[in-house]
């Protein structure tokens, strides 16, 4: 008997500590669904760097807008680029077997990703892509190796070298570090930034943090609206709980 | 039963009880229903589950309003639910938090049956009824999963029906017959779609009607696992009975209220539940070209599905799986007759019946464990060992149950 529990117990310790994790470190990120500004310029950057090739076919445009804080007429002349009017869904014109075409696989879907990969997969795999000739569009990625997008960002990040073994890389990882001397990033597994690009590292890593944090609104566009009722239904729940009790206890006096 | 009671009265409910026995039902299920003062914890899961399934069937109601039963628009439909019907959200979090709720509830309403010996003579058929209404349960919730059309519905549907192929000679036919297609299509989520909204939630009503016609035939179980009926006052009254209403009716509002507020705390904070209320890969639409790497069912079954990953192939025939898989559900069926004990009640059995007890409910929480996570050589070996206790808990029970020497029964029911 003991020694079965102690085989579980050993079987079972490690598969939670390794359960989290598929290899590659993530660098971890808070979405913060209030931050209305963040997510004003994360819209900005989806549809102006990320719909050319992904649509977000489940989110409307006026709903986005209404939700983070933008008016609606401002929204529809600065960010519709396309034939669509603002209570229509977010959707491209590239189409899809053409795009099998020319990336192997059409470019997903954005609208639930967040919720598929989570936050923290695409906050890492947008700061992880590397120059690598062998690749069709001269990039590979630490988190997604021979991914078919090309680094649609790297006019803002610069160019970026991927500098250790595939053995180093598998172990190493940590949050994104700054080389004090040189300015140019470290860490995110061993890429350094070669080439600079127009955007500092902590401003590409902003710009990156507002782009994933609308991306998780898309996913999860009734999160404040849920949690607001919830408050109310739980506080409501609790004070009903005491009558509850109360009435139960009334009712039990004579049970004896 | 009825009979002449309540007859000839006046007023409205006169009126009625003269042309359907209206307040002879309601005293014989609810004001002269005598149950047994002495009910625990264990005995809120009853009404809880009654609960959930009319919170099921509500949500079910609505959400089949908007949703849209093909392999196009399916997935469309669930997110259109999400976004643009007003609450579509809400209903949906709690018609799939609810599924998982119902599985909760059932397995912790089963396991108090196990605990006091709920399923001993004379309630073998509530026993049974309850078992019938736990396979339509799995049923209604696989076809359930398959609707939202994402790759976890998909793939969830396409290993379990596969898992009827593995059955000799008919198998592969029989998976057909079930899928409608080669593999599983929008011919198969129609089907399903039927199924679940139509088929068999009236088989689960019917069924929850006949469980409580048989409970309430014979009466209630209690903790000690005596019968109340045994020891009545003058007016026929059990003395250690009390009216279900208002006194349990009272109490249940107590159980529901602090059910709610778990409830509500994974619908309104937490629905996906970490992944295993709603699994990841289901936000992405079901695409019979790419295999998901870990295909892993949702928790309430995973506890059968690693006991199939448990099992090696012979002649590369998954059927012995199957069979073994099949066998831990249909054990369950047969546990009135394996219960040889003089005492109903845990609480009076002796203490090898207590340590299987134990050792049941461990391999059947690991088991669901291990079914979550991917198999590897040693998992598989914990799953074989837990598999083997698992049907060593019952295939046992004729005989420890009657060498062991139990304690001595109260005359009447203990606090």
């Amino acid at each position: 008997m003991k020694k079965f529990f102690i085989a579980i117990i050993m079987v079972l310790v490690p598969m939670v500590a390794s359960a989290s994790t598929g290899g590659v470190h993530l660098d971890s990120m808070d979405a913060d669904h209030t931050n209305q500004e963040s997510l004003q310029r994360g819209m900005k950057t989806f549809v102006n760097r990320c719909m050319g090739c992904h649509s977000a076919n489940y989110q409307r445009f006026d709903r986005a807008a209404n939700d983070i804080g933008l008016p609606v007429d401002l929204m529809a002349e600065n960010l519709i680029f396309g034939e669509q009017k603002s209570g229509e869904q977010m959707t491209i014109a590239m189409p899809q077997d053409d795009a099998a075409k020319w990336f192997g696989t059409p470019p997903p879907d954005l609208t639930l990703e967040t919720r598929l990969r989570g936050e923290d997969w695409i906050y890492t795999y947008l700061r992880s892509f590397y120059t690598d000739s062998a690749r069709p569009w001269g990039v590979n990625n630490v988190v997604f190796p021979d991914v078919g997008m090309p680094n649609v960002l790297e006019g803002l990040q610069g160019v970026q070298k991927q500098t250790c073994s595939a053995e180093e890389l598998a172990h190493q990882g940590g949050e994104s570090k700054i080389d004090p001397l040189t300015g140019l990033q470290i860490g995110t597994g061993c890429l350094t930034i070669s080439e600079k690009g127009s955007q500092s590292v902590e401003e590409f890593d902003k710009t990156i943090y507002d782009l994933v944090n609308f991306m998780s609104y898309m996913g999860n566009p009734v999160k404040m609206e849920s949690q607001a009722i919830g408050y109310k239904v739980l506080i409501f729940l609790a004070i009903f709980f005491v009558f509850a009790y109360a009435l139960k206890k009334e009712y039990w006096r004579d049970v004896h | 039963m009825a009979g002449a009671r309540n007859k000839g009265n006046p007023g409205v409910m006169g009126w009625i009880d003269d042309r359907f026995p209206l307040t002879a039902m309601w005293d014989d299920h609810l004001a002269k229903y005598y149950a047994p003062k002495n009910f625990n914890f264990w005995y809120f899961f009853g009404s809880l589950a009654m609960l959930v399934l009319v919170n099921q069937l509500l949500t079910g109601i609505w959400l089949t309003m908007s949703y849209n039963p093909t392999a196009e628009g399916a997935f469309a439909s669930v997110e259109y639910i999400m976004r643009d019907i007003d609450y579509g959200w809400l209903l949906r979090y709690m018609h799939s938090t609810g599924a998982s709720a119902f599985f909760a509830v059932v397995y912790l309403h089963m396991f108090r049956g196990v605990l006091y010996g709920s399923y001993r003579k004379p309630r073998e058929l509530i026993w049974l009824f309850g078992m019938a209404i736990y396979l339509a349960l799995m049923a209604e919730a696989f076809m359930g999963y398959l609707l939202p059309w994402g790759q976890m519905s998909y793939w969830g549907a396409q290993v379990i029906v596969s898992l009827f192929s593995a059955i000799p000679v008919i198998g592969p036919d029989l998976a057909e017959w079930i899928r409608g297609d080669y593999v599983i299509s929008g011919v198969t989520l129609n089907r399903f779609f039927s199924l679940h909204v139509v088929a068999l939630p009236i088989v689960l009503l019917a069924l929850v009607v006949l469980h409580i016609i048989a409970l309430h035939e014979v009466g209630s179980n209690n903790p000690d696992g005596i019968e109340i009926k045994d020891k009545k006052d003058e007016n026929g009254i059990p003395l250690d009975g009390i009216p279900f209403h208002p006194y349990y009716s009272v109490k249940d509002i107590v159980g529901v209220v602090v059910f709610l507020f778990v409830f509500c705390l994974i619908i309104f904070f937490f629905p996906e539940m970490g992944g295993y209320f709603i699994e990841k890969p289901n936000f992405e639409p079901a695409n019979p070209l790419k295999t998901p790497p870990h295909i892993a069912p949702v928790w309430y079954f995973t506890p059968f599905y690693a006991m199939l990953r448990a099992i090696p192939p012979i002649l590369g025939s998954q059927f012995p799986g199957v069979v073994v898989m099949g066998g831990a559900i249909a054990i369950l069926f047969v546990l009135p007759w394996l219960d040889r004990s003089p005492v109903k009640s845990m609480r009076y059995k002796g203490w090898i019946s207590k340590v299987w007890l134990a050792i049941f409910a461990v391999s059947f929480v690991v088991l669901g464990y291990l079914g979550v996570v991917a198999s590897t050589p040693e998992r598989t070996v914990v799953a074989q060992i837990c598999t083997g206790l698992y049907f060593a808990y019952f295939f046992l029970m004729p005989f420890y149950t009657r060498m062991e020497s139990t304690k001595p029964v109260p005359e009447r029911v203990t606090g």
